[in-house]
C-alpha cells in the first residue's frame, strides 16, 4: 500500500467555492427516529421497486416492502418498525414523483434487535453468497446516481474488473458526508474492499481522495496499511468534477471510458462510492441492509450544519429541525450539492439512499441564470471536462435544433454544470444539454417502440399465413 | 442577477446552483482597463485631438446602442459596456486628426450596421470597430490616411514645423522591393534612416492611429487580459509570430519593425481576440491568428494599402464559422 499523487490530469474543470468548513468538523450524529417516514420505491437508478404492502399493514424494520422490478432495479426495505398509513405518489428529491410508503413509525421494542439478515463471514462465504447479499440488502451507489451495486459487481461474461476505484473525492461543494464516513468508518471501508475484491476477483484498488481532505487520506492509510496486493491511495488535485466516474478512472489509472453506452467495466474498472463500500461491509458482516445513510445538512440558512445518520425516508423538515432549524428564510433548498443537486420546492420531500446532502441557502447565495445571448467567449469549452462544445450545443437547443446538438455529442455530457458555472452571460447551458438529452432519449424510445410494433405486425402477418 | 423571493417561496432552477461570479460587464470592463495605457499614450503623443476623438466615439457608440435597442424594442444593453468598448476601440483605430463628424458617422456605422442589425452583442459576424474603420477608410480616404506628427516631448525637439507625415508603413512597403532590379525604391540604408528608432516604436513616438503606436502600452494591456483570463495566448501569439516569420522570409524592413508599427499589436491583442468574431477552440484560434498574420503581410507586401491589419482581421472574421467547423473539439472518450 502506498500513497501517490494523481498521475493524470483531465482537461477542463472548475473551482467552485467549496464551503465545506461549515460541516466538515461535525461528527456523524444519529437522528432520533422520526414519527413518519416517506419511503420511496424509486431510490435508485432503473425501474422503481414494486410495492408489496398496503395501507394498514404492520411492518418490521428491514422487512421487504418493495420488490426488485427488473434487472436494473433495487429492492426497498422498511427503514423502521411501523404501520403503513398510505401508499401514494410523492414528489422525490429529483423532481419526479414515484410510489412511496408513508410509514407511521413505532419505537423499536428491543434495543439490541437480532440481525435482519444472517451475518456472513466474508472469508469463508462464496462469491455468489456475497453477491446475493449485496442484492438482498438493497444496496445501490450512494454517490448520487444510485446504480444497482449488485449489477455493477457482476460484470457481464468476458469482462473482468482489473481496478476497483474507491470514490472519496466528494468534489461537490458543501458536502462532507463521505469525508466523515472515511474518518469515522475507515475500518468498515477496509472490510468492504476485501468483500468486493472477493466478488470481483483479486483486482488492484485505487482509493481516490481530493487533496483538501488530508485527514481522510491519513485515516485510509491507517486502515489499509496491511492490505495485500496492489493498493494505492491516490491524492487528487482539488478540481470539480473530480468525483465524476470517468474522470476518476482517468485520474487514477489513466484509462478513458469511451462515449455512452460504454461503462467503466469496458475499460476494466469498477468505481464505487466510499459510503457504498461501508454499506456492503455492514450488509455482509452484520446482516444490516442499507436502511440509513449519512446526509450533510448545510448552507448559510441552517442554524447548525451537521452530518446526520438518518433512515431513508426521513423528511427534510425533520433533518432541518435536528440542526436547530432555519437561521433565516432559505431562498433555495437543494437536494444534493450546489453543482449537481436538485432545487426542491418544499421540506416535505424525504431522503433516499442517494441523498448525500441537503442545503438551505439564503438569498445572498442565490442568483438567477438568464438567457442572455452567448458572447462566444469559450469559457464553457475550457471548463467542460468532457471536451464538448457547450456553446454550440446551447445555441442549437435554444433554436430547437436537437439534431445539431446530437451531432455535437450532447449525449456524452455528464451534466456536471461546469459550463453554466463559468458562463459570464448566465446562460442555462447545462439545462439546454439536459433538454437535448431528454428529447433524444424520447425519440430513441419512440423509435424502439415503433420498430417493436412493426416487428409484431410482421409476425402477426406471418402467423396469419 | 438576484431573483425575487417572497416569503415562503423557494427558487427552483436547474443545476448548477453556484456561479463563478463572472459577467459580460466585467469582461468588457477588463478590456477597457487593458486599453487605458495605450489610450493615454495616444493622447500623450497626439494631444487634444486624440482625446476628443476618444470621447466622441465612445459617446456616439453608447447613444447609437441606446437608440437601436429602443427602435428594436429590446432591453437596454448599454450597461454591458460593450458599446463603450466598441467606441474606444474605434477611436484607437482612427488617426488623431480625423474630423469629429466623421468619427460620429463611423461610430453609428459600427453599432447600428455592424452590430445591432445582426442582433447585438455576440451575433455580429465582423468586428464592429474594424468594420467601421474599413467603411471610413473607403468613405473618407483622405482624412483617414492623414497622420498627425507626434508631439515632440523630448528636450531635443526637432525644429521642423511639419504637422503631418507618412507612417513608417509607407516607407516599409517600399523596402519590400529593395532587391528587385526594376524597382525605383529608395536605397535600403536610406529607407532605414526614415524609420523611427526601436525605442520610438516601443513607446509610440511615430505617426499612426491613436491606439496603435505604443507597442509597450499594448503589451502591458495584453498581459493584463491574459492574467485576467479574458483572452488566451493563442491568437496574439500566432498572429504576431506569423508576421515576424513572414517578414524574416520576405525580406525588406526588419521583422521587429513589421510587428511594432501599424496595427499588428493592437490588432493581435485587442481586435482579433474579439469573442464573437474569432474561433472558439484553441486550435481554431491558432489557425485564425496565423491567417490574420498571413493576410496582413500579403496586403502589406502586395496590396494597394500600406497597412493590411484591419482588412486581414475582417477577412478572417468571415472565415471564422468555417474554422469553427474544422476545429470542433474531440469529446473525452470519443474515437
Amino acid at each position: 500500500m502506498k500513497t501517490v499523487k494523481s498521475p493524470f490530469k483531465f482537461k477542463g474543470g472548475v473551482h467552485p467555492d467549496y464551503n465545506k468548513e461549515l460541516a466538515r468538523d461535525m461528527p456523524i450524529e444519529r437522528l432520533p427516529l422520526p414519527g413518519e417516514l416517506v419511503i420511496s420505491m424509486s431510490q435508485h437508478l432503473g425501474a422503481p421497486a414494486k410495492c408489496i404492502v398496503k395501507a394498514g399493514d404492520e411492518v418490521k424494520r428491514g422487512q421487504v416492502i418493495g420488490e426488485k422490478n427488473g434487472f436494473i432495479s433495487v429492492l426497498v426495505r422498511a427503514s423502521a418498525d411501523g404501520k403503513v398509513k398510505a401508499v401514494e405518489k410523492r414528489l422525490g428529491p429529483a423532481g419526479s414523483s414515484a410510489d412511496a410508503v408513508i410509514l407511521e413509525t413505532v419505537p423499536p421494542e428491543d434495543n439490541n434487535p437480532a440481525p435482519i439478515l444472517p451475518p456472513l463471514d466474508w472469508k469463508t462465504a462464496t462469491r455468489e453468497e456475497l453477491l446475493k447479499r449485496v442484492e438482498e440488502a438493497g444496496i445501490c451507489g450512494m454517490g448520487g446516481a444510485g446504480f444497482p451495486t449488485s449489477v455493477k459487481l457482476n460484470p457481464p461474461p468476458g469482462k473482468r474488473c482489473e481496478y476497483l476505484v474507491l470514490n472519496g473525492a466528494e468534489c461537490e461543494p458543501y458536502l462532507t458526508a463521505d469525508f466523515r464516513v472515511m474518518l469515522e468508518r475507515a475500518d468498515r471501508i477496509r472490510v468492504g474492499v476485501e468483500i468486493m475484491r472477493k466478488i470481483l476477483g483479486m483486482c488492484a484498488v485505487r482509493i481516490a481522495i481530493e487533496d483538501n481532505k488530508p485527514e481522510a487520506i491519513t485515516a485510509m492509510e491507517k486502515a489499509f496499511a496491511d492490505i495485500e496486493g496492489n493498493v494505492e491511495i491516490v491524492r487528487l488535485p482539488v478540481l470539480y468534477p473530480q468525483g465524476s466516474e470517468k474522470h476518476q478512472i482517468y485520474a487514477t489509472v489513466g484509462r478513458i471510458v469511451p462515449e455512452p453506452p460504454a461503462l467503466p467495466i469496458d475499460v476494466g474498472c469498477v468505481v464505487e462510492n466510499v459510503g457504498t463500500v461501508a454499506a456492503i461491509a455492514d450488509a455482509v458482516e452484520k446482516g444490516e441492509p442499507l436502511l440509513e445513510r449519512v446526509t450533510t445538512v448545510s448552507g448559510d440558512a441552517v442554524a447548525t450544519p451537521k452530518n446526520i445518520l438518518a433512515p431513508s425516508g426521513t423528511k427534510y423538515s425533520d433533518l432541518v429541525a435536528f440542526c436547530g432549524g432555519e437561521k433565516e428564510h432559505p431562498a433555495k433548498i437543494i437536494s444534493g450539492g450546489t453543482m449537481m443537486g436538485f432545487a426542491v420546492s418544499s421540506l416535505d420531500i424525504a431522503t433516499t439512499k442517494t441523498t448525500s446532502g441537503l442545503l438551505l441557502l439564503s438569498s445572498r447565495k442565490v442568483f438567477q441564470y438568464g438567457s442572455q445571448a452567448c458572447i462566444n467567449c469559450g469559457r464553457c469549452l475550457r471548463a467542460c471536462p468532457m471536451n464538448l462544445n457547450p456553446a454550440e450545443i446551447s445555441k442549437a437547443v435554444e433554436a430547437d435544433d436537437i439534431k445539431t446538438a446530437e451531432n455535437a455529442h450532447v449525449m456524452t455530457c455528464i451534466e456536471c454544470g461546469a459550463c453554466s458555472f463559468g458562463c459570464p452571460a448566465y446562460r442555462t447551458i447545462t439545462q439546454f444539454c439536459r433538454r437535448a438529452k431528454a428529447s433524444i432519449r424520447a425519440r430513441m424510445a419512440a423509435e424502439r417502440a415503433a420498430a417493436a410494433a412493426a416487428k409484431a405486425a410482421e409476425d402477426a402477418k406471418k402467423e396469419a399465413k | 442577477m438576484k431573483p425575487k423571493t417572497p416569503e415562503n417561496h423557494f427558487v427552483l432552477s436547474s443545476s448548477p446552483h453556484a456561479h463563478a461570479n463572472s459577467s459580460v460587464r466585467r469582461i468588457m470592463l477588463d478590456v477597457i482597463i487593458a486599453l487605458l495605457p495605450t489610450t493615454l499614450m495616444g493622447i500623450w503623443f497626439f494631444g487634444l485631438p486624440a482625446l476628443w476623438t476618444v470621447l466622441v466615439c465612445v459617446s456616439s457608440c453608447v447613444l447609437t446602442e441606446l437608440a437601436c435597442r429602443l427602435a428594436m424594442k429590446r432591453e437596454n444593453t448599454v450597461g454591458d459596456l460593450s458599446a463603450v468598448l466598441t467606441g474606444l476601440l474605434l477611436a484607437l483605430n482612427l488617426p488623431a486628426g480625423i474630423p469629429l463628424w466623421m468619427a460620429i458617422v463611423g461610430s453609428i456605422f459600427a453599432i447600428a450596421i455592424a452590430k445591432q442589425v445582426f442582433g447585438g452583442l455576440g451575433m455580429n459576424p465582423f468586428n464592429p470597430a474594424l468594420a467601421a474603420r474599413a467603411f471610413m477608410l473607403i468613405s473618407f480616404t483622405g482624412p483617414m490616411t492623414t497622420w498627425l506628427r507626434p508631439i515632440s516631448r523630448c528636450c531635443c525637439c526637432d525644429a521642423t514645423d511639419v504637422t503631418t507625415m507618412a507612417t513608417p508603413l509607407a516607407t516599409m512597403k517600399r523596402m519590400f522591393g529593395v532587391d528587385a532590379t526594376t524597382s525605383a525604391t529608395p536605397h535600403f540604408p536610406k529607407a532605414m534612416e526614415n524609420l523611427p528608432s526601436l525605442w520610438d516604436m516601443l513607446i509610440g513616438n511615430m505617426p499612426g492611429c491613436i491606439g496603435e503606436v505604443s507597442a509597450l502600452a499594448l503589451a502591458i494591456g495584453c498581459a493584463y487580459l491574459l492574467w485576467r483570463k479574458v483572452i488566451t495566448w493563442h491568437i496574439p501569439a500566432s498572429f504576431i509570430a506569423t508576421v515576424f516569420v513572414y517578414s524574416l522570409i520576405a525580406g525588406g524592413a526588419p521583422a521587429y519593425a513589421q510587428v511594432l508599427t501599424g496595427g499588428v499589436m493592437l490588432g493581435a491583442c485587442f481586435m482579433a481576440t474579439d469573442y464573437a468574431t474569432s474561433p472558439i477552440t484553441a486550435k481554431g484560434k491558432l489557425v485564425f491568428g496565423v491567417g490574420c498574420g498571413l493576410v496582413c503581410m500579403l496586403i502589406r507586401q502586395f496590396g494597394g494599402y500600406p497597412e493590411g491589419c484591419s482588412f486581414a482581421i475582417l477577412i478572417m472574421n468571415a472565415v471564422c464559422p468555417l474554422i469553427n467547423r474544422w476545429t470542433q473539439p474531440k469529446p473525452f472518450g470519443a474515437k
